[in-house]
């Protein structure tokens, strides 16, 4: 016991060492600017990310090799943490802040010149095209909590019953969720600008005129997400009790009376979900977007103004902002105001179907 | 319960319409990717003009594009979401565990943060990302932005608040009594987790894994600000919305690539269909 104490003493003291040279030799390349490269014919080889990554495994492995019984499960806990917590941070929470304090400042992406307060987010009340954008992505919100749910239940509805073929028609109306927005968005572009011009014998196009270009990418919207809500539907219905229903059977309560004063009901926090669900994702709705009108669409008149992003929804706003403007902070101070309005919106909409499952 | 048979016949006839509705933008999709562009424009509906050998045609331009690269894209693709995918079951699990088993301060506040991050959404912090992974990169010596570890990475962090939430919901449920057991057998902290609580986790790791590879596979937004367009290692969504840029309106192309890029999706989900529709319906009541 002893003498594997000692190996585990030597190894981990070896370990710690060699780490924390390893990333002082790496900070201290850094701080000097003297990169030790080696030059490999065509690719160079840096060393100083490799030392400081080395180094940082060389002390958690140090670290999980010190031969204390007290400490053991402290220092796997932090062991067990580190990577998702680092990425974690790099990746959400670091950003996170940074691009609170870029929203107050005249960032392009790659610096800053001044910081300019609340500029931004006063200027983005008075661009057309900003507040185009956001109703619009509010009534595409509205109008997609009510028929994606409603066409969901429905189907949720006809994939209960005791019908031959119901797993199939599950598997097919869930199919179009599986493929990603950018895919679906060019396929309907195909079929709204080649295949319903030649079945509706028009030369006009849908995705042409900014009305219906907005419906075409509702249409496409409950056609990709209806299945998925559909499933969660399904999932409800299947845990009312049957007894249940047995019982108001026998009562003599017809399938309506069932389905609107017991099943409804029942299912009140599958409701919830789907409409959390429906909401948020219609909130962030960019790939279909992207890919099926591109923003584009004419508004004759908006606010005094000509616009020509008629179907450009704001996270499609925010985007070109930041990339074909290259107005980043201006961009980040309408990403902050986004994120605000998801929240509080969520949030509201989580209080009052709690309050009203309570109350059935 | 027995239903009458006109209303299941009239309720079958339903269900097989609105699949032909919700199925057919695919069979265009196939029956298209057998013509040639001046077919395609005359009729799109029907299959006047299909050949095989223009399937080959079609096929053999699109992968051999420029723009598209099928199978490196596939490639990268593949990569990203299966490193991705086994870095967040093995982490978010360790990291769950940790934070379900150790009722401390700094595990609830740890679960919260990771909670409330949830809802932030993407575009909070698509832009300062890109700076953030400039200056760890020039700081560490390693390329973030434009590489696929980068992106790796990226996906470990953004996934990781969903995995470890239904995670945890998970691991509250297995005794503790397990682990109390395997310590006095002898075994160490690490070992209890390795060989008894993450084999006992593989359901809800099979549920964490379709959530998020459903996600990794079919992402467009992170990849394309990260790689970038022309990124030789772009994945799959992005190549296909490089090729289209590139070709305005050669349907034939289009909907062959459409075509490519689908396939591994769909043959995943005919193999594993009762897996993927529960395990999406599961991550989504949790």
């Amino acid at each position: 016991m002893n003498e594997i104490n000692s190996g585990k003493k030597i190894l981990s003291l070896v370990l710690l060492i060699a780490g924390v040279v390893l990333m002082i030799a790496a900070l201290w390349m850094d701080f000097t600017k003297t990169y030790l490269v080696i030059n490999l014919g065509s690719t160079k080889l840096a060393f100083r990310g490799m030392f400081l990554v080395l180094g940082a495994l060389f002390v958690l492995a140090g670290l999980y090799y010190i031969p204390t019984v007290l400490h053991h499960r402290a220092i796997i806990n932090f062991i067990f943490l580190f990577p998702l917590l680092f990425t974690f941070a790099v990746t959400v929470i670091i950003p996170m802040f940074v691009g609170f304090f870029y929203s107050f400042t005249d960032w392009n992406g790659v610096s800053f010149s001044r910081m300019v307060g609340f500029e931004n987010y006063a200027a983005m009340f008075k661009e057309p095209a900003f507040i185009w954008s956001l109703l619009l992505t509010i009534l595409f919100v509205v109008v997609n909590m009510i028929l994606v749910n409603l066409v969901a239940f429905l189907l949720a509805l006809l994939c209960t019953t005791k019908l031959k073929g119901v797993g199939f028609f599950r598997a097919a109306y869930f199919l179009p969720n599986l493929i990603g927005g950018i895919v679906l968005g060019y396929i309907w572009q195909f079929i709204f600008s080649n295949v319903l011009t030649t079945i509706l014998n028009s030369p006009y196009s849908a995705l042409a005129n900014t009305n219906t270009a907005f419906m075409a990418i509702i249409v496409v919207y409950i056609w990709q997400y209806a299945g998925y809500i559909m499933l969660i539907y399904v999932n409800g219905l299947a845990t009312v009790p049957k007894d249940v229903l047995e019982a108001a059977q026998i009562d003599g309560a017809n399938e309506i009376k069932t389905l609107f004063q017991i099943k409804i009901p029942m299912i009140a926090a599958t409701f919830t979900i789907c409409t959390f669900l429906t909401l948020t994702s219609a909130f962030k709705q960019f790939d279909v977007n992207l890919a099926l009108t591109n923003g584009v669409g004419t508004v004759r008149n908006f606010m005094g103004s000509r616009l020509s992003n008629g179907t450009q929804m704001i996270a499609l706003n925010i985007y070109n902002t930041a990339f074909a403007r290259d107005q980043y902070g201006y961009a980040q101070a309408k990403a902050i105001l986004f994120f605000i309005i998801l929240a509080c919106v969520s949030l509201i909409q989580v209080r009052i179907s709690n309050k009203r499952e309570v109350e059935m | 319960m027995k239903m009458k048979t006109s209303k299941a016949v009239a309720l079958t006839v339903v269900g097989i319409l609105l699949s032909i509705y919700i199925l057919f933008p695919f069979v265009l999709v196939v029956i298209n990717s057998f013509k040639t562009q001046a077919a395609i424009v005359q009729n799109p509906i029907s299959a006047a003009g299909a050949s095989f050998k223009q399937f080959a045609t079609n096929l053999s331009s699109v992968i051999n594009n420029k723009n598209f690269v099928f199978w490196h894209a596939f490639g990268s693709s593949a990569v990203v979401t299966v490193i991705s995918l086994v870095l967040l079951a093995v982490f978010g699990g360790m990291a769950a565990w940790v934070i379900c088993r150790n009722k401390t301060k700094w595990s609830t506040a740890i679960y919260m943060v990771f909670i409330s991050s949830m809802i932030i959404p993407f575009q909070v912090v698509m832009l300062p990302l890109i700076a953030t992974f400039r200056e760890v990169g020039k700081f560490v010596g390693l390329g973030m932005n434009g590489t696929l570890p980068g992106l790796i990475f990226a996906y470990c962090g953004f996934g990781g608040a969903m995995t470890v939430f239904i995670l945890t919901g998970f691991i509250k449920g297995i005794p503790y009594e397990l682990e109390e057991a395997a310590a006095i057998d002898g075994c160490s902290p690490e070992g209890t987790f390795f060989r008894i609580i993450f084999p006992l986790l593989k359901p809800t790791i099979v549920t964490v894994t379709i959530l998020n590879g459903m996600w990794i596979w079919n992402d467009y937004l992170l990849p394309s600000i990260l790689l970038g367009q022309s990124n030789p290692n772009k994945t799959l969504p992005v190549a296909v919305q490089a090729f289209v840029g590139s070709f305005v309106k050669s349907w034939d192309l289009i909907l062959t690539a459409a075509l490519l890029a689908m396939i591994p999706m769909i043959l995943v989900f005919l193999l594993a269909q009762k897996h993927i529709m529960d395990g999406m319906v599961q991550g989504a009541i949790k």
